[in-house]
């Protein structure tokens, strides 16, 4: 495990060596993936991208929360939340990587 | 939306580029967090979220059927976290 942490930066050198691309278009590739994603699930879509894997919306109901320092009930308001669930190739793939 | 809608959105903003090359470019941004997740790094994209790696400690697990105990091995799983803005763009309406 190196534990770097990669950033937007990353993924466009990497579209860059790639493809005969500018670093600068590159950079905009990547974020116009980005955008489609967040449109999409901002729309409430499920964005299903094959051998990665699966993002969808979930509707959340309302409930009584506890602050937990001071013990008060606050109310959580209905809320959607966004869950990533990973395809098996990629779960294989984190797996094996990071095995000893 | 599914890979090959993503794929012909971009295609359609971008008429400069050959149909094969954006799949080449959208196919190597998410085989790029593979690989980063396979070797144990961090993926920070800002806006969107967060791809990293938890580990699962070994244990003692039961065949569900059987009831038999089997040892689990250690191992590691993706993770994601949505990012700040996403999660509030989400809400907003």
């Amino acid at each position: 495990m190196t534990g770097k942490t990669l950033t937007r930066m990353d993924l466009s050198e990497a579209v860059f060596r790639e493809v005969g691309l500018s670093r600068n278009e590159s950079a905009q590739l990547v974020e116009s993936v980005l955008g489609h994603m967040s449109d999409a699930l901002a729309r409430g879509e499920t964005v299903k991208i094959s051998s990665f894997g699966t993002f969808s919306v979930r509707d959340k109901a309302a409930r009584v929360g506890r602050n937990p320092k001071t013990g008060e009930e606050v109310p959580i308001l209905p809320r959607r939340v966004m869950t990533f669930r990973p395809s098996h190739l990629m779960k294989e793939r984190v797996a094996a990587g990071n095995r000893r | 939306m599914i890979r090959s809608e993503l794929i012909q959105k971009i295609a359609d903003e971008n008429p400069h580029l050959y149909q094969r090359d954006v799949e080449r470019i959208v196919n190597t941004i998410f085989e790029e967090i593979i690989e980063a997740m396979a070797r144990g790094d961090r993926v920070e994209l800002r806006g969107f979220g967060a791809f990293s790696v938890k580990q699962r400690d070994a244990r003692i697990g039961r065949n569900p059927r059987t009831g038999e105990s089997v040892e689990v091995e250690e191992k590691h799983v993706p993770f994601f976290k949505t990012g700040k803005l996403l999660r509030d763009r989400l809400n907003s309406k």
